[in-house]
C-alpha cells in the first residue's frame, strides 16, 4: 500500500520539483502516473521508495514511514529505475544472482527467482551472456527482473516499456497484470497512454510537479469530458424530429443514419430510450457507448493547464 | 554486524570482480607490478657495483629498505583510479540508482567501496614488493631484516589506506570521472610529500619514528572514514549539477551566514555573536583544561629536565639573571624595535596558521601548534624559576597584562578551530560538504573577525606599550 500527503521536493533551494502531491493506491491496484517529460514523475517515485527525502509532507510505503524507516521501505518496494542501469560487465545470471543476494534471499530462492525471470522474459539464452551486450530492450526486461527479483509487495516502474517491442511489452504489461491481481501495489509511470488505459485503475496526471487530476479511471473521464455518448446505428434514414426524448437525454449530433446522444445517467435512462427508439419504428443496428480514451482526458487536461499558465 | 559485514563484502566482492575483466585497470597494474621491480634490480646491482668499487656497504643496506618503499608506492598512485571512480563511475554509468534503491546501508555501500579501493592497490604494491625482494635474493647484498620490512608493509598499508579514503571522498562529491581524476594529484602528492619524509627516515636509520608516522596516518584516514560517512547522501549521487563553480552562490552563503540577522555592526554584537560563541562552551573548556596541563607540564619539564642537561651553579644563575634584567631595563626601547602592528600581526598569523592546520586535519594539527604554543609561556615560567625569579611575579608583570587579552583571544580562536573540525566529522542532514565546511569557516571568521582581531589589537599596545614598564616596576629597576 502506498499513501503519501503533501510530498514535496526543493531542489537547489530554489526549485519545486515536486510539490504537494497525494496519493492512495492500494494493494490490487495499478496507479498510471502521467505527464510530460520534467513533470516530476521520477521525482516522486524516488521520494516514494526513500531515495530523496522529501522537502515537506510524508508517505508511508508497504507499511513503512518514508522518512523513518527507510531501509524496511527499500527492501519491500521493487524499483524498475529509468535508466536500466545494468552492469555491463556482468552476466544476466550474475546479475540477477547480485541483486537477490543485496536483497537477502536464501540460495534457492535467489536460483528458482532468477529461473523464473529469465524464463518469462525469454532471456534465458541471453543470461549467459554479459549484459553490456544486450539490446536496449533486453535490458530493460533484465531490469525490469532486477525489481521483481524479491517479489516485492510494492513496485514502483518508471517508464518500464519505453525501449521495448510490442511483444515484450506486452510480456511486461501480463506480468504487470498478474502482480496486481495477487494484490501487489503497483505505480507505473509512463507517456505510454493505451499502456496506462490498458493496466491502471486509477490514474494521476503530474504537470510540473503538481497533481492536476486524479482518481478512478471512469470516474476522470466524466469528469474531464461530460456524461457519456452513446450512438445508435439505423438500417434506413431516420427522422428523429419526432422521438420524445427522455429526461437527461440530450442529442449531440446526427446525420441520416445515425444519433449520438449524451446521457447523464445511462443505466436508468438506456432502456427508456432504447424502448423509444423501437417504439418510434427505428430499426436499430447497433447501439454502443462511444469509447472514450485516457488520451482524450490526458489532452483535454494538458490543454486546460496550459491555458491557465498561460493565462498567468 | 554479521549482516553488516555481508553487504559489505557483497558490493566489495562484485566490484572486485568487475574490474578484473577492465583492461584499462588490468594493464596498467600488470606492468607496474612486473616492471619496476626489474627496473629497480637493475638499479640495485649498478648501485653494488659502483659501491663495491669504493667500499661503501653501510649505504647499500640503507639503500634496499628505501627502494622497498617505493616500490610499493607506485603501484598505489596507478592503481588509486579504482576508488576514485567508484562512486562518481556508476554515476556516470548510470548504475548507481539500482544499488541506492536497494536495502544495502549507507555505511555498508560505503565502506564496500574503501574496501575494493584499498585491497586493491595493495595487492598490486605488495606483489610488487614481493617480486623485488626475490629478485634481491640473487644478489650481493643484505637482505632487509624482518622488522624493517614489516614496518615498510605496514607504512604502505597506512598509505593505501590515506589516499583511498580521501579518493572516496572525492568520489562520493565529484560530479565526473574527469574532475575526480584531476583531483586526484591532491591525494598523491601530499603522500609522496609524506613518503619523502619516511625514507629520510629510514635513511639515516631512525625507524622508531617511523611507528608514530603508521599511527598519525592511520588516525588520519579514520577520521576521513568518518568525515566521507558523515557526508555520504544518497541524493547526492543522484545530483544533476554539472562542474560548475558558483562562486557566487558561495559568496552569498559566506555574507548570509556572516552577518546573520544582524541590522548593523552593534546589532551583530548583541545578538548574533553570542549565538556563535554561545556554542563554544565545550570546545573552549576542551582547551582551556588542556592549555592549563600544558603550561604545568611544560613547566614541570622545564624544572626537571633542563638541570639535567645544562648544570646551573649560584654564579651562572646570578650571571643569567643580571642579564635578563638588564636586557629587561631597555625594555621600552622594544616597540622602535618591534612595533606594535607588526607584533598584532604576527599574532593574528599563528592564530590564522593553527586554524588552517585545524581545518585540514579536523582539529588535530591546529591543536597540535596550539600545545607548542601555549607550552612555551608555561618554559619561560620555567627558565625564570630556574635562574631564580618568582614564576608568579614573572608570570602576573610579564604575561597577565597583555595575557588576559592575548591568551583570551589564543583560546577563543583555538575553541572555534576545534569545533569547525569537529563540525566537519559530524553528521550533517541538511547540508552538502561543502557548505558544511563554509559554514564551519564563516563560524569561525566570526569569532576571529568579531572578538580575536580587537582583542589582540589591545593586547599588542599593552605588550609593547605597558608590559615593559610593568616588569621593571615589578622587578624594581
Ligand atoms: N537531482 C536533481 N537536481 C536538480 N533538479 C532535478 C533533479 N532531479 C530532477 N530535477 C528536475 O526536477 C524536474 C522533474 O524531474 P523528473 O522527476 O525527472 O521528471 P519526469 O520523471 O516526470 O520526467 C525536472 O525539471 C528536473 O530537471
Ligand atoms: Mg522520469
Amino acid at each position: 500500500m502506498i499513501e503519501a500527503y503533501d510530498l514535496s521536493k526543493e531542489f537547489n533551494g530554489n526549485f519545486w520539483a515536486v510539490e504537494g502531491v497525494s496519493l492512495n493506491v492500494q494493494a490490487g491496484q495499478i496507479l498510471a502516473l502521467l505527464g510530460q517529460n520534467g513533470a516530476g514523475k521520477t521525482t516522486t517515485v524516488r521520494m516514494l521508495n526513500a531515495l530523496l527525502t522529501p522537502t515537506r509532507g510524508w508517505a508511508r510505503v508497504a507499511g513503512y514511514d518514508v522518512i523513518k524507516n527507510p531501509q524496511e521501505v527499500r527492501s519491500n518496494v521493487g524499483v524498475l529505475t529509468e535508466q536500466h542501469g545494468l552492469y555491463v560487465r556482468m552476466t544476466g545470471d550474475e546479475y540477477l544472482d547480485y541483486f537477490g543476494r543485496v536483497y537477502k534471499l536464501s540460495a534457492e530462492k535467489r536460483k528458482a527467482r532468477a529461473v523464473y525471470l529469465l524464463d518469462y522474459f525469454g532471456l534465458t539464452e541471453a543470461a549467459k551472456r554479459r549484459t553490456g551486450e544486450y539490446s536496449k530492450g533486453m535490458k530493460q526486461k533484465l531490469a525490469m527482473a532486477r525489481a521483481l527479483i524479491h517479489d516485492p509487495a510494492v513496485l514502483l516502474l518508471d517508464e518500464p516499456t519505453s525501449a521495448m517491442d510490442p511483444e515484450a511489452s506486452r510480456l511486461a504489461r501480463d506480468e504487470i497484470a498478474r502482480l496486481k491481481s495477487s494484490q501487489r501495489t503497483i505505480v507505473i509511470c509512463t507517456h505510454n497512454l493505451v499502456e496506462a488505459e490498458a493496466l491502471a485503475d486509477h490514474v494521476a496526471i503530474i504537470y510540473r510537479g503538481k497533481i492536476l487530476l486524479s482518481g478512478a479511471l471512469d470516474e476522470l473521464k466524466r469528469q474531464v469530458l461530460g456524461a457519456a455518448e452513446y450512438e445508435a446505428e439505423f438500417a434506413e434514414s431516420y427522422n428523429a424530429e419526432a422521438l420524445d426524448l427522455p429526461a437527461g437525454v440530450e442529442i449531440v449530433a446526427r446525420n441520416a443514419t445515425r444519433l449520438r446522444f449524451r446521457i447523464e445517467s445511462p443505466q436508468t435512462t438506456n432502456p427508456n430510450l432504447v424502448d423509444a427508439l423501437t417504439s418510434r419504428g427505428a430499426r436499430v443496428i447497433s447501439f454502443y457507448e462511444v469509447p472514450r480514451t485516457l488520451e482524450q482526458v490526458y489532452l483535454r487536461t494538458m490543454e486546460r493547464a496550459q491555458e491557465t499558465t498561460y493565462a498567468e | 554486524m554479521r549482516n553488516n559485514w555481508d553487504g559489505i563484502w557483497l558490493v566489495a566482492r562484485r566490484e572486485f570482480v568487475d574490474q578484473f575483466r577492465d583492461w584499462r585497470i588490468i594493464a596498467p597494474m600488470i606492468i607496474m607490478i612486473g616492471l619496476f621491480p626489474f627496473i629497480a634490480d637493475a638499479n640495485t646491482r649498478e648501485a653494488i657495483n659502483f659501491m663495491n668499487r669504493y667500499g661503501g656497504d653501510l649505504i647499500l643496506e640503507r639503500l634496499v629498505p628505501f627502494v622497498v618503499l617505493v616500490i610499493g608506492f607506485f603501484p598505489l598512485a596507478f592503481t588509486l583510479g579504482v576508488a576514485l571512480e567508484a562512486f562518481v563511475g556508476e554515476k556516470e554509468r548510470g548504475t548507481i540508482e539500482p544499488l541506492l534503491n536497494s536495502p544495502l546501508t549507507d555505511s555498508q555501500i560505503y565502506l564496500g567501496k574503501l574496501l575494493v579501493g584499498i585491497v586493491t592497490p595493495l595487492i598490486a604494491s605488495y606483489l610488487s614488493t614481493g617480486l623485488y625482494l626475490a629478485l634481491l635474493l640473487r644478489r650481493a647484498v643484505a637482505f632487509p631484516s624482518a622488522y624493517i620490512l614489516l614496518l615498510i608493509l605496514l607504512l604502505t598499508f597506512a598509505h593505501a589506506v590515506l589516499m583511498v579514503s580521501s579518493a572516496i571522498i572525492i568520489s562520493v562529491q565529484a560530479t565526473s570521472i574527469r574532475a575526480a581524476n584531476l583531483l586526484a594529484s591532491f591525494v598523491v602528492m601530499p603522500v609522496a610529500f609524506i613518503l619523502q619524509g619516511e625514507t629520510t627516515l629510514i635513511f639515516w636509520g631512525d625507524e622508531e619514528v617511523l611507528w608514530y608516522a603508521i599511527v598519525a596516518v592511520t588516525l588520519l584516514s579514520g577520521l576521513l572514514v568518518r568525515l566521507g560517512l558523515a557526508h555520504f547522501r544518497r541524493e547526492y549521487l543522484l545530483g544533476r549539477e554539472i562542474d560548475t563553480l558558483n562562486l557566487k552562490r558561495l559568496a552569498h552563503l559566506f555574507s548570509d551566514r556572516f552577518t546573520g540577522k544582524a541590522k548593523g555592526v552593534f546589532n551583530w554584537y548583541r545578538e548574533e555573536l553570542p549565538l556563535t560563541l554561545a556554542q563554544l562552551r565545550t570546545p573552549l573548556l576542551i582547551v582551556i583544561t588542556i592549555g592549563v596541563v600544558a603550561v604545568f607540564a611544560s613547566y614541570g619539564w622545564t624544572i626537571v629536565q633542563i638541570p639535567a642537561y645544562i648544570t646551573i651553579t649560584p654564579e651562572r644563575a646570578e650571571e643569567l639573571r643580571a642579564y635578563a634584567l638588564s636586557n629587561a631595563s631597555s625594555l621600552e626601547m622594544i616597540s622602535s624595535q618591534l612595533p606594535a602592528p607588526v607584533l598584532f600581526y604576527h599574532n593574528a598569523r599563528a592564530i590564522l596558521a593553527i586554524f588552517l592546520l585545524g581545518i585540514a586535519s579536523f582539529g588535530v594539527l591546529g591543536l597540535g601548534l596550539f600545545l607548542v604554543n601555549v607550552g612555551l609561556v608555561g618554559g619561560v615560567l620555567g627558565a625564570a624559576k630556574l635562574i631564580g625569579f618568582s614564576p608568579l611575579l614573572t608570570f602576573f608583570a610579564g604575561v597577565a597584562p597583555h595575557g588576559v587579552f592575548e591568551l583570551t583571544a589564543f583560546f577563543l580562536a583555538t575553541a572555534a578551530m576545534v569545533k569547525a573540525g569537529a563540525q566537519l566529522v559530524t553528521p550533517q542532514t541538511e547540508r552538502s560538504m561543502g557548505e558544511t565546511l563554509i559554514v564551519s569557516i564563516v563560524d569561525w571568521c566570526r569569532v576571529f573577525v568579531g572578538i580575536v582581531l580587537p582583542l589582540l589589537a589591545v593586547a599588542a599596545v599593552i605588550e609593547i606599550y605597558a608590559t615593559p614598564y610593568i616588569l621593571k616596576a615589578a622587578f624594581g629597576l
